[in-house]
């Protein structure tokens, strides 16, 4: 038996690597200098500090530590509450929100790393007018205790915009970031059946 | 969660400047699916954090002149399931879909997967990892049976490197004094001393990217067997890379998952399909060999069946023959 590891050739990956290689321009092109220096230290935050976070629409200025969570500084000072803090390690998908589109868990990332994001909550979605997916859930009775029902919107919102036409199965799939402890999935899957075009059929 | 200081380098050269700064004890930061979790445990207490989602070449997946694929540690998992290239590696495509998280395929990353820290639940109260008396007494359902005679009881988390091992993966390392290329099989070590972890980089050593081997002919799949549809992890997996010479397979590689501290290589199990047409018995065959070794703990042993199970399904599914559900 021939082991591809040992045959590829190291070496050979090593050269073509190197080839056309974004990583080394940018690693041979750092040079010295103070406003080298100057612009490094700003890359580095020791205490708090004064950021902006662009959520909902509109920039919020904040004072954060390099540990406060996207989470906590949404909820305890920006006064955002829609995201939930159940799980410490995003497991929940309570915490769940849009950055720059993509579904990701408040808990999981720290705000500092935020910066120039797009920041969407689920108040983004419900607070004045309730959208089609909110108006959706309440129809179909898609929740309980309520407290995982806006990671789910937000989750939702996110699924729907890649899978407008998906089968019943891919919403189920699509939704395993989220947990409900009342067990009120197959009510938000009916909701969600009720979104997609096609009826859950594809 | 302890303090520390944040660092979000623009460069690699950056990176591992912020990695290596004396007396400075640092972590690096992808994604955060395993990182956020282990820091407000405290079951990890760097002075420094630093971020590498902002390096630009990170985030690159880059066909190399020799059709070897190159991508970069901090390219996220639904980026993966993207890219056009990844079509022909259909074994890592199974992995990623099998972290079946939006949440996690958006925000992880595949080297903050490749190096996720061990899920043993032992480990994650108090980041003892080598506690093996304590593994053995209590609760060792999830736990290793093979490579598993050592104070190290714990599984490998990750899902997508036996893929890349199979694939004979290679992985390109930077710290300070320059770039090293190791087997992405040498990324990960059984720990038996206090001062070892399960996987083998330095201090302030930062994993840049992963070049895997030109698809070419190999075929390749991952088969994980899982509790239910949800997100935790497989109670085993495996994965399998076929080259065949007509109807029979000339090469392969099988490389198990969730049963041992590292990605556990069975090799005997891929010597059986050498020479052979793949069918449901060959594959049974190489599933069997493959745990022939195991050592299961005192709650186990299911574990043998379905390690054995996942080698079965993984060959037939790499050979191209579905095998049904669970």
């Amino acid at each position: 038996m021939k082991d591809p590891g040992k045959s590829s050739g190291m070496h050979f990956h090593r050269r073509a690597f190197l080839q056309g290689s974004g990583a080394v321009a940018a690693a041979t092109a750092i040079s010295g200098g103070a406003a080298e220096a100057a612009s490094r230290a700003s890359r580095l935050v020791r205490s708090k500090t004064q950021i902006t976070l662009h959520v909902n629409g509109s920039d919020h200025q904040v004072a954060v530590e390099p540990r406060d969570t996207l989470l906590d500084v949404l909820r305890y000072q920006l006064d955002l509450t829609a995201a939930k803090p159940v799980s410490s390690d995003g497991s929940s998908g309570a915490s769940t929100v849009l950055v720059d589109g993509k579904p990701m868990t408040a808990s999981t990332l720290l705000a500092i790393a935020c910066r120039g994001k797009k920041i969407e909550t689920c108040e983004s979605v419900s607070s004045h007018h309730p959208d089609r997916i909110c108006r959706t859930f309440v129809k179909h009775d898609s929740l309980q205790c309520g407290f995982c029902t806006p990671g789910f919107v937000v989750a939702v919102r996110a699924f729907l915009k890649r899978h407008p036409d998906a089968t019943r199965e891919q919403i189920r799939q699509g939704l395993n970031g989220n947990l409900c402890r009342c067990g009120t999935y197959a009510d938000m899957i009916e909701a969600v059946v009720d979104l997609v075009k096609g009826g859950g059929n594809g | 969660m302890k303090s520390f200081e944040y660092a979000e380098p623009r460069t690699e050269e950056e990176a591992v400047e912020f990695l290596q700064d004396a007396g400075t004890t640092a972590v690096v930061l992808a994604g955060g699916t395993d990182l956020m979790g282990l820091l407000k445990k405290m079951v990890v207490t760097p002075d420094r954090v630093v971020n590498i989602m902002e390096v630009d070449s990170l985030k690159e997946i880059r066909l190399l002149p020799d059709g070897s694929l190159a991508i970069g540690s901090a390219v996220t998992l639904d980026e993966l399931l993207a890219d056009p290239h990844l079509a022909d590696y259909g074994g890592i495509l199974d992995a990623v879909h099998g972290i079946n998280s939006m949440q996690l395929q958006s925000q992880g990353t595949l080297g903050g997967e490749v190096l996720r820290r061990p899920q043993c639940w032992y480990f994650r109260r108090d980041g003892e990892l080598l506690d093996g008396r304590r593994v053995i007494e209590g609760d060792n359902r999830y736990h290793a049976i093979l490579g598993n005679q050592g104070p190290a009881k714990f599984v490998s988390a990750s899902r997508i490197a036996p893929c890349l091992i199979a694939l004979g993966a290679q992985a390109r390392l930077r710290c300070a004094e320059g770039e090293r290329w190791c087997d992405v099989a040498d990324l990960f070590q059984i720990p038996r001393r206090a001062d070892q972890q399960e996987n083998t980089l330095a201090p302030g050593e930062l994993v840049t990217h992963f070049v895997l081997p030109p698809a070419g002919a190999l075929q390749s799949a991952t088969y994980e067997v899982r509790h239910g549809a949800g997100p935790d992890m497989p109670l085993a997996a495996a994965a399998a890379v076929l080259e065949f010479s007509g109807q029979r397979v000339k090469e392969a590689q099988v490389v198990m998952g969730q049963v041992a501290p590292i990605p556990w290589r069975a090799d005997a199990a891929a010597e059986v399909l050498v020479g052979h047409r793949v069918d449901e018995r060959l594959a049974a065959e190489a599933g069997r060999v493959a745990v022939a070794q195991a050592t299961p703990l005192s709650h186990n042993e299911y574990k043998v069946q379905l390690a054995q199970t996942a080698v079965r399904r993984a060959v037939l599914r790499a050979a191209g023959l579905e095998t049904g559900g669970f």
